[in-house]
């Protein structure tokens, strides 16, 4: 199912439960469209099987693409304010100017350098991305775990709480709370993506839990008096780390291109610079008609770059952890 | 069969409920008082009229009440179409000021979703296992996917719009044409609606063509298709009975990913300023127009029910398995 664009609807919505009772929609069979596919649940790698997904990964050209890739622009990013020429809010040059060697990527129309600019918006772009991501996925893991491993009652509350937030449009539900709001800062940006774009992952880690609460391991674990919450984080958790991971990526994704649009409608980080952000001055002081568009097209390239690149890697480390899917 | 439906319809109740209770109570949850902000959008005021406005203000938009009364006053208000008085285009409705766009949201993103939804199955169905299809349909699906709604709107506006002036690249109409049902009129407002649904609908065939992609990978790989093809099936019968399984995860994720099209259909109408509930809703947060905003909040939520409604219906109808369970056959 195609998990979204700027919310996990676009993207791939993974996976797909085999078990459990429930609601139709929530159980479709198959692998997501994002492409990620069914984990290999329930093996337990020893230490030294571990770094067999080291060896497949570096052999894998889509994981290496994306991944050298995302390498380049989070370290952009970490060094980003050093490396940039001009500060992110200086008015350092004549405006409207070409792009050159003096100014790589020209100048805005208050003459700030547009590269130096670029370089700055990366960081809040990924913090936002990460935020995002995290609190999507702590949610949706609370979420999903709590009612795939509880069953009945609870599971029946959470999947019908869970079905109703996946149908609230998350850039409205945004943009009606950041309306109200005079400031707007970096944390709760990502903490309101957050707490949208949750509901997918505990569908899915909803599914997986079922599939495996009743295999003998756990059983055991039961057996020998471990209470649920220990059973769940030390014995399932570890056995769908890998498509927890792609999970993650997803959502880091996913958020990234939430946080573009709803800064590019000019809700964005008070104070600071981001992608979308960058997108929306030029939008408003007529850059289009202009045709200044070394101001607007970098930044929406660039975030197209980092979520290509994330998407790749992710089907990438998909075909590593899932050998069904290697290339024949 | 009749429990499943049954749980999607309280569902859907619960979720309505939701949304009503979530746009009423942000107002009131959120620092600040939005009444304050419109007596101060009165920038000459008396000293001490402004006590006296805010409380006349308040008066009218019933705040002087106590909360839970709000609340029941609010149910009423909208079981009887009644979402106040925009500020914005004071002193129309918030309810013809959304009438009126509402069209022009629906004209991108029916023709948008429906279109990228069927022909990204198709390519995406194509594409799989076929290594020169294959090679040129992925990195484009994942570029269409990746790209940001408002950079993909503001690109094509740049290209197709500023530069080559193929497209005019603002307004849902003419400025020189006042809106009626003559020919030249409709040319125009198609005209206008290219770049926008272009847009829009590129961004969603990313994601459906590469989805489709691997859920035909995966059935191509499972054991009914290697048994047909060891039965001598053609190529061509194997891969329809693959497309006809990875079709209802596709129609599942149709339903997820509405929320996801709606909210790049803002971003893309604000680009292109086309006169539908996008722009709409971005002129309700600059002009801080709190009725207009929540009406429009209230819109679409219902949008987005009676969409998913009408696609469990078509997943009913499409899967064989519950089509069977409706006609009394036990599957």
């Amino acid at each position: 199912m195609s998990l979204g664009q700027q919310s996990p609807g676009k993207d791939v919505l993974a996976g797909a439960s085999p078990a459990g009772p429930g609601d139709r929609q929530a159980d479709a069979p198959g692998p997501a469209a994002g492409g990620t596919s069914m984990p290999s649940t329930g093996v337990h790698y020893t230490g030294r099987r571990r770094f067999e997904f080291v060896y497949f990964a570096v052999r894998n050209k889509k994981f290496m693409l994306g991944f050298t890739v995302e390498v380049v622009f989070v370290l952009a990013a970490i060094f980003g304010p050093w490396l940039a020429p001009y500060g992110d809010q200086q008015f350092v040059a004549p405006p409207f100017l070409h792009p050159s060697i003096h100014h790589l990527l020209g100048t805005t129309y208050f003459g700030e350098d547009v590269f130096s600019v670029l370089l700055y918006s990366l960081r809040d772009s990924y913090m936002v991305g990460f935020l995002g991501a995290l609190f999507a996925g702590l949610i949706g893991l609370a979420v999903g775990f709590s009612a795939g491993w509880r069953g009945g009652f609870l599971d029946e509350i959470l999947q019908m709480f869970t079905n109703i937030v996946i149908m609230m449009p998350a850039l409205v539900l945004l943009l009606v709370i950041g309306a109200y709001f005079k400031t707007h800062s970096v944390f709760f940006e990502g903490v309101f993506i957050g707490a949208t774009s949750w509901p997918w992952v505990a569908r899915a880690v909803r599914a997986q839990t079922f599939t495996l609460r009743d295999r003998d391991f756990v059983d055991l674990a039961r057996m020998s008096g471990k209470r649920g919450p220990s059973i769940v984080i030390k014995d399932i958790a570890p056995n769908m780390a890998s498509y927890l991971l792609l999970v993650f990526i997803l959502l880091f994704a996913g958020s990234m291109l939430l946080a573009v649009s709803y800064d590019f409608l000019g809700l964005g980080p008070t104070n600071g610079v981001s992608l979308g952000d960058m997108m929306n001055k030029a939008e408003l002081w007529s850059g289009l008609t202009l045709h200044m568009w070394w101001w607007f097209i970098p930044p929406g390239l660039v975030m197209t770059l980092i979520v290509a690149a994330l998407y790749i890697s992710n089907v990438g480390l998909d075909e590593v952890f899932n050998p069904k899917l290697r290339e024949l | 069969m009749r429990r499943y439906l049954t749980r999607k319809l309280v569902t859907y109740v619960l979720a309505f409920f939701v949304g009503v209770t979530v746009d009423w109570l942000i107002p009131r949850l959120v620092p600040g008082d939005p009444v304050a902000v419109y007596v101060d959008k009165f920038s000459t005021l008396a000293p001490g009229s402004w006590t006296a406005l805010y409380k006349t203000f308040a008066k009218a938009f019933g705040l002087n009440v106590p909360l839970w009364q709000q609340y029941w006053q609010y149910w009423d208000n909208i079981f009887h179409g009644n979402l106040g008085v925009s500020i914005y285009a004071y002193p129309a409705t918030v309810r013809s000021v959304i009438l009126a766009a509402v069209p022009y949201t629906l004209a991108l993103l029916v023709p948008a979703i429906l279109l990228s939804y069927f022909l990204g199955n198709r390519i995406g169905a194509a594409a799989a296992r076929r290594k020169l299809l294959d090679n040129t349909v992925l990195p484009v699906g994942y570029l269409f996917q990746a790209s940001p709604y408002p950079w993909l709107a503001l690109a094509a506006a740049f290209y197709l719009g500023a530069v080559t002036r193929w497209f005019p690249i603002s307004g849902g109409y003419s400025e020189s044409m006042v809106p009626n049902w003559s020919w030249s009129f409709v040319v125009s407002l198609a005209y206008h609606w290219f770049l926008p649904f272009l847009t829009v609908f590129l961004v969603s065939f990313g994601g459906w063509a590469i989805g489709m992609r691997n859920l035909v990978i995966y059935e191509l790989e499972t054991d009914y298709a290697r048994y047909l093809r060891s039965l001598g099936a053609t190529q061509h019968l194997v891969r329809r009975y693959a497309y006809r399984n990875a079709v209802l995860p596709q129609l599942s994720g149709l339903a997820i990913s509405l929320g996801t099209v709606i909210g790049g259909n803002i971003v893309t109408e604000e680009v292109f300023q086309y006169p539908g509930l996008g722009h709409l809703i971005y002129l309700a947060v600059t002009d801080q127009d709190f009725f207009l905003l929540q009406g429009i909040f209230l819109f679409i939520i219902l949008g987005v029910l009676i969409a998913n409604f009408i696609i469990d219906i078509v997943y009913v109808m499409v899967d064989p398995r519950t089509r069977l369970s409706m006609q009394g056959a036990q599957a």
